[in-house]
C-alpha cells in the first residue's frame, strides 16, 4: 500500500512538471506585450524595459522557468503582474467560490444521476425509463452556457419582471457572510451544472445497474427470500456504484479546478473565472497557478478514486 | 424406508403441466412446455438432460425466479400454488421453506459481504427476532456442520478468499440455515472436481438425513443421480422424455433419449468401449420440430414420430414409470426395436 501510494505521488509529480513546461512553453510562443501594456499608451521603450526588468521577462526562458519553479518548491507561486498580488491569495480568495458551486453541484447531480439510473433500470423499457431517457438525452445534449442562460432568461428575468425576484442574476456571497444568501446566489448555477451532469451519471448509472442485476448473486439475494428494495439498493447498487464513483471522483476533481463556463454565465469570481480573466490579460504567474493548483486537484482526485477502489471491493484490498 | 406411507399422504411438491415461455426478438420461445412431477417429503428427485432443456427455467419459474416470462400452469407446494401467490408470499417461503443453491458458488456469492454476512441476512430476512450476534453464531454452527474449518474465523471472510467447494457448501449452509422443507439444488457440482463433488453430496445428504428435507437436484451428470436420486425427471426441448424411479431408468429405461444419455457414458465395466455421444444437437426452441422433439436424433424414429407427438403414458405396465415415446411399451417390443435398429447404429457408427 505504502510503495503504491508513493509511486502514485511520485507519478502525480512528474505529471505536474510536464504541465508547467508546456504551460510556459505555450506562453512564450504566442507573442506577449505584457510590458507594453503596463506601461501604457506613450511610454518609452525605457520605461518598457524597465518594467520587463522587474518582472524578469527581459531574461531567457529557461531561466524564468527555473526562477518560477524554485519559488515554487517553496510554496510561492509568483505575484501577478498587475496588481502584484501573490498568486496563492488570488487562488484561496477564489477557491471557496469554485467549491461551494461544485460540492453543492455534485450533490444534486449524484441524488438525481443515481436515483434516476436505478429506476431506469429496475423497469427498463417502462414509460419511466423512457421519460428518464429522455430527460437526460435532453440536458446531455444541451451547452452548459445555454442551459445557464436559460435558467437566468425565465427564471431570473422573467420572474423577476413578473414581480417575484426569487433568484438573483448572479454573483457570490461567502457562506460565512450570510449563508442564505449564498443558497440563494447559488441555486441556478448548481442546476446548471448538475442537470447537464445528472444525464451522464443517470446514463452510467442504468447502464452499471442493469450489468449488476443480471449477475448470478442478485438471483442468489432473490432466492434467499429478501425484499426487492432490499435487492436493488442493498446488493444492487453497491456493486454498481463502483463505476459511479471512479467517474464521480474524476469530474468532481476536475469542477474544483474551476467551474468556467458557469462561472462567467453567473459571474461568479471562482477559479475558472479568475483564470480566464488572467489568460485574458496574459497573467502568465496567474495562469500557472490555477492550472497547478487545478491539475494537482484532478491528480489528488484520481488517487482518492484509486482508494476509494479498495474500500468498495473488498477483492482488491491487500490481505 | 416408509415408501408406501408417503404414496399415500399428498406430495411435498406437485408440478401439473408447467410451461414458460419468453418473448424475443426472434420468436417466442417456449423453454418449458408442460411439465409435470411431484415429490414427496424428504425424497430426492433429479432432472436431468442437456443444457438448454428448460430444467432450470422451470425449477426457478416454480419460486417466481423467472423474470419477463409468461408462466402457466401449477405448482402446488404443501398445500398452496405457488404460481398464484404475490411476490410478498413468495417471498417469505423462498429461503425459509424453499432453500436454492445454485452451480456456480463464485458468482452466485456477492464479492463484496463477508460470508457469515450473507447468511446472517438470509436468517434475519425471515425472522426479525433474531439479533446480529445471535445470527452469527448460528452462521459459524451452520458452516462447522458442513464441514468448514475453523469456521469462527472463516466466518469472517470474503467468497474469493474461499475455495470452489468451501464456497458451495457454504451456499448449502446459507440454503439450510432456515431448515427448508425442500431445496432446489441447480447443478451445485458441476463446476467442482470429482473429490470434492463426493463431499458435498455428501454434506446435502446428511442435511437432508436431519431436516427431512426434500431435493430436486438439477443435473447433466447421470453419476450423481446413480447415487443420490429416488426419483428421475429426463427432460429433453422443455418437455418430460421419461419419468421413473432411479433403478428402473438405469435398468430398464424406456426412452431413447434416455438410452442415449446412458450410452455416453463412460462404463466401468467396458473401458475399451468407445462413448456414444447422441448426433446432432437439440432443436430450437423457437421452431420444433414437428412431432417428436427428439425424433431428429433419434436412431429409432419411424413416421409417425415425425407427426404426432408422444405423450407421457406408462410403459412396462408400471404406473409409475412414464416415457414420451412411440416404441412398444412392453419390454419385448422395446427390446425387438432395439435389435432392428441395432444393425443400423453400428452401420453408422463404422462408416
Amino acid at each position: 500500500m505504502a510503495r503504491f501510494l508513493i509511486r502514485r505521488v511520485f507519478l502525480g509529480a512528474i505529471v505536474l512538471l510536464l504541465i508547467t513546461m508546456m504551460v510556459f512553453a505555450i506562453f512564450f510562443v504566442a507573442p506577449n506585450d505584457v510590458a507594453r501594456t503596463l506601461a501604457g499608451r506613450q511610454a518609452t521603450p525605457e520605461t518598457i524595459a524597465l518594467i520587463q526588468q522587474r518582472l524578469g521577462l527581459d531574461q531567457p526562458v529557461w531561466k524564468q522557468y527555473l526562477t518560477f519553479l524554485w519559488n515554487a518548491l517553496h510554496g510561492n507561486l509568483g505575484y501577478d503582474y498587475y496588481h502584484q498580488v501573490p498568486v496563492t491569495t488570488i487562488i484561496t480568495q477564489a477557491l471557496p467560490a469554485t467549491v461551494s458551486l461544485a460540492v453543492g453541484a455534485a450533490v444534486i447531480w449524484m441524488l438525481l444521476g443515481v436515483l434516476n439510473g436505478v429506476v431506469s433500470a429496475v423497469h427498463p423499457r417502462s414509460v419511466a425509463d423512457r421519460a428518464l431517457t429522455g430527460f437526460a438525452l435532453f440536458f446531455y445534449s444541451m451547452p452548459t452556457f445555454l442551459l445557464g442562460l436559460l435558467l437566468l432568461f425565465f427564471l431570473y428575468f422573467q420572474l423577476s419582471l413578473a414581480g417575484f425576484p426569487v433568484f438573483p442574476a448572479g454573483g457570490y456571497i461567502p457562506l460565512t457572510e450570510n449563508p442564505v444568501e449564498w443558497f440563494r446566489h447559488l441555486i441556478l448555477p448548481w442546476l446548471t451544472l448538475a442537470l447537464v451532469l445528472a444525464a451522464t451519471y443517470t446514463r452510467l448509472t442504468r447502464g452499471s445497474m442493469l450489468d449488476v442485476l443480471g449477475e448470478d448473486y442478485i438471483r442468489t439475494a432473490r432466492a434467499k427470500g429478501l425484499t426487492e428494495r432490499r435487492v436493488v439498493y442493498r446488493h444492487g447498487l453497491r456493486s454498481a456504484l463502483t463505476p459511479v464513483v471512479t467517474q464521480f471522483g474524476i469530474d468532481l476533481g476536475q469542477l474544483v479546478g474551476g467551474v468556467v463556463v458557469t462561472e462567467t454565465v453567473f459571474s461568479i469570481d471562482g477559479l475558472g473565472k479568475t483564470a480566464v480573466d488572467a489568460i485574458n490579460q496574459q497573467d502568465l504567474p496567474v495562469i500557472i497557478g490555477i492550472v497547478i493548483f487545478a491539475a494537482t486537484a484532478v491528480i489528488i482526485a484520481n488517487l482518492l478514486v484509486d482508494l476509494a477502489y479498495a474500500v468498495l471491493d473488498p477483492r482488491v484490498r491487500p490481505h | 424406508m416408509a415408501v408406501a406411507a408417503a404414496d399415500s399422504s399428498p406430495p411435498l411438491l406437485a408440478v401439473e403441466d408447467l410451461r414458460v415461455s419468453f418473448r424475443t426478438h426472434d420468436g417466442v420461445v417456449r423453454a418449458v412446455r408442460g411439465v409435470s412431477f411431484d415429490l414427496a417429503k424428504g425424497k430426492t428427485l433429479a432432472i436431468v438432460g442437456e443444457s438448454g432443456s428448460g430444467k432450470s427455467v422451470s425449477t426457478q419459474a416454480i419460486v417466481g425466479l423467472v423474470r419477463g416470462a409468461e408462466v402457466s400452469g401449477r405448482a402446488t407446494f404443501a398445500g398452496k400454488d405457488l404460481l398464484t401467490m404475490n411476490a410478498e408470499e413468495l417471498r417469505r417461503i423462498r429461503g425459509a421453506r424453499i432453500g436454492m443453491i445454485f452451480q456456480d458458488s463464485l458468482s452466485s456469492l456477492h464479492p463484496y459481504y463477508r460470508i457469515g454476512w450473507q447468511i446472517v441476512e438470509m436468517i434475519r430476512a425471515h425472522d426479525g427476532s433474531v439479533s446480529r450476534a445471535e445470527g452469527r453464531d448460528r452462521a459459524v454452527d451452520l458452516l462447522r456442520r458442513v464441514g468448514i474449518p475453523h469456521a469462527e474465523r472463516r466466518v469472517d471472510d470474503y467468497p474469493h478468499q474461499f475455495s470452489g467447494g468451501m464456497r458451495q457448501r457454504a451456499l448449502i449452509a446459507m440454503a439450510m440455515a432456515l431448515g427448508p422443507e425442500l431445496l432446489i439444488a441447480d447443478e451445485p457440482t458441476t463446476a467442482l472436481d470429482v473429490t470434492v463433488q463426493a463431499q458435498v453430496l455428501q454434506v446435502m445428504a446428511d442435511l437432508q438425513r436431519e431436516f427431512g428435507t426434500a431435493i430436486i437436484l438439477i443435473t447433466h451428470d447421470l453419476g450423481v443421480v446413480a447415487e443420490v436420486a429416488d426419483e428421475v425427471v429426463v427432460m429433453y426441448a422443455g418437455t418430460v422424455m421419461e419419468r421413473s424411479g432411479r433403478r428402473e431408468l438405469f435398468y430398464r429405461f424406456h426412452h431413447p433419449y434416455t438410452e442415449g444419455l446412458l450410452g455416453s457414458l463412460p462404463s466401468e465395466q467396458d473401458v475399451r468401449r468407445r462413448l456414444r455421444p447422441i448426433p446432432g444437437s437439440p432443436p430450437s426452441l423457437i421452431r420444433l420440430p414437428k412431432g417428436c422433439p427428439f425424433h431428429p436424433r433419434c436412431p429409432y424414429a419411424f413416421e409417425r414420430c415425425r407427426t404426432d407427438v408422444p405423450p407421457l403414458r406408462p410403459v412396462y405396465g408400471d404406473e409409475a414409470h412414464l416415457s414420451a415415446c412411440w416404441l412398444p411399451t412392453d419390454p419385448a417390443g422395446r427390446e425387438g426395436a432395439r435389435a432392428d435398429a441395432g444393425v443400423t447404429a453400428e452401420a453408422r457408427g463404422s462408416r
